[in-house]
């Protein structure tokens, strides 16, 4: 099975590479990418070094333009598709009819994914876009169990990549609208789910606050984990109860059901995570290509060590088990 | 890559309590001098700040009786110590820091391996190692411009030491072994 790593900068990227990633995904500079955060993503010149290192070294690279475009401005975004080609990237990472659609005419030869922002969550939408835009891999939404999945690769012929590791959304991906009501910007068009603008921190003693937007979202007690500044991952009163009314903040890891995952026709396993430093990124690679590795080789799944690097220090087996709440 | 300590070292207690006594302007200038020699050693890492390129940062290690302040001026940065609490977080007379800043506050030594790639703020300030406030923005700009520049700082205080490069090459290996602090980058060769 092939490991699909982020990289945030180039310099996660050499990490990523050095810890054994078959695959690099990472992004432009821009609102043309869902992780368009500060101090993060590649320039022209650092996309055309990293794929270039990526390959002397054996790893692909993909590169994501997983936004979708904003009317009158597709440009920014016919753009990118078309520095990526010239880049040499191996895919794209698309979400929107419109530029999967340039893509094709335009890029025949650039090999197209579906960005997981797409949604697509059952095989008939997925042989759609096959059919139309000659998709040849589809990132599935974190909402299929095992067995849904299993039901989906036997019905269509599109690579599966499907997430393992990091943060969670609740949402049908592509579709939430959570942080535009806070703050006024989206991961969808802006590529920035609770913008880092919109975000602030306080020490009030003994609690830490979080607020989106001057909306105070969570306060942490002494020993509970920092609050996770997220609506989804916010913790809320209302009439009749106290809590994570949307979900709990805990961080994906389903490690230990790589052998099902592979039994159940997935291709690619995808570790979430661009905005973390190249610390996280060479030891989640490292974990996750030793176990592959061991199941390739037949040997037992070596146990995790991944619990500290979790966003909300917790972790779940998420949908593919259906006991996250 | 160097390992993850379970518990992050503070630094030792009486040690800290001279610096609280130390003249902190000629070390500010000297400190100032060398983020000079970084910038111009790195200048990837501030273009990598983009719209934060003239933030001001405070560093404050929580077991230190001083706080940095970390003016990047779009790469010729100033570096200048503060007393704590009377230059604090919230506010502080004579030029200290106040509620523009961006604050990053943890012990030394988490400070010291985000610097080297040690740790990753994520997973730190998830655990509350770290504290953060002010421009969060700002922080996570610096915090990736850092990340990516793969900063070694004995490399580049060797760099400047001429002859006592190899003795001081030898001093911090030795002292980062005896603190378990990482005090420069360390990185698996690829194999």
């Amino acid at each position: 099975m092939e490991i699909v790593c982020p990289a945030g900068t180039p310099a996660a990227l050499r990490a990523a590479v050095k810890a054994g990633a078959h695959t690099v995904y990472c992004g432009f500079n821009d609102e043309t990418n869902a992780r368009n955060f500060p101090g993060l993503n590649f320039d022209r010149a650092e996309m055309r070094e990293g794929i270039r290192f990526a390959h002397d070294h054996g790893s692909k690279v993909l590169i994501a333009i997983n936004t979708f475009p904003r009317a009158g401005a597709e440009g920014i975004w016919h753009d990118a598709v078309s520095d990526a080609a010239s880049a040499g990237a191996d895919a794209v990472i698309l979400a929107d009819p419109g530029l999967l659609a340039f893509a094709m005419q335009n890029h025949p030869d650039l090999r197209r994914h579906l960005s997981v922002q797409a949604a697509a969550a059952n095989s008939d939408v997925i042989n759609f876009y096959a059919r139309c835009f000659d998709v040849k891999r589809v990132v599935l939404p974190r909402v299929l169990s095992v067995a849904e999945i299993a039901a989906i690769n036997d019905q269509t012929k599109v690579e599966t990549e499907v997430f393992v590791f990091g943060g969670l959304c609740v949402m049908a991906e592509g579709r939430c609208s959570l942080s535009s009501y806070a703050t006024g910007l989206s991961p969808n068009m802006n590529g920035v789910c609770s913008p880092a603008s919109h975000v602030d921190y306080h020490d009030e003693g003994d609690t830490l606050a979080v607020r989106l937007g001057g909306y105070t979202i969570h306060r942490a007690k002494p020993g509970e984990p920092a609050p996770y500044p997220t609506l989804c991952k916010g913790c809320f009163a209302t009439q009749d109860q106290k809590g994570y009314l949307f979900e709990d903040p805990v961080s994906l890891n389903a490690e230990q059901l790589i052998p099902q995952l592979k039994k159940a026709g997935v291709t690619a396993l995808k570790i979430e995570g661009r905005q973390r430093s190249r610390s996280y990124v060479a030891q989640v690679v490292r974990n996750f290509r030793d176990a592959v590795d061991a199941l390739e080789e037949g040997r037992e799944l070596p146990a995790g060590m991944l619990a500290r690097l979790s966003e909300g220090q917790a972790e779940t087996t998420g949908a593919y088990r259906k006991i996250w709440r | 890559m160097f390992q993850v300590p379970v518990a992050i070292p503070t630094f030792p207690k009486l040690p800290a309590r001279a610096l609280g006594v130390v003249p902190l302007g000629p070390i500010s200038m000297a400190l100032s001098a060398f983020a000079k020699q970084v910038a111009r050693r790195h200048p990837a890492l501030f273009r990598r700040l983009g719209d934060h390129a003239h933030a001001r940062f405070i560093l404050d290690p929580t077991d230190l009786p001083l706080v940095m302040r970390l003016e990047p001026n779009g790469g010729a940065p100033r570096v200048t110590l503060l007393r704590h609490p009377d230059g604090g977080p919230d506010g502080g007379p004579d030029g200290g820091p106040d509620g523009r800043d961006a604050r990053i506050a943890g012990p030394l030594a988490a400070l010291l391996g985000l610097v080297h790639g040690a740790f990753d703020g994520d997973a730190l300030f998830f655990s509350r190692d770290l504290l953060i406030e002010g421009d969060t923005g700002a922080v996570l700009a610096l915090r990736n411009a850092i990340d990516d520049a793969e900063l070694d700082l004995a490399a580049e205080l060797g760099a400047i030491s001429g002859p006592l490069r190899q003795p001081l090459e030898r001093l911090i290996a030795l002292a980062e072994g005896a603190t378990g602090v990482a005090l420069s980058r360390h990185e698996e060769e690829f194999a």
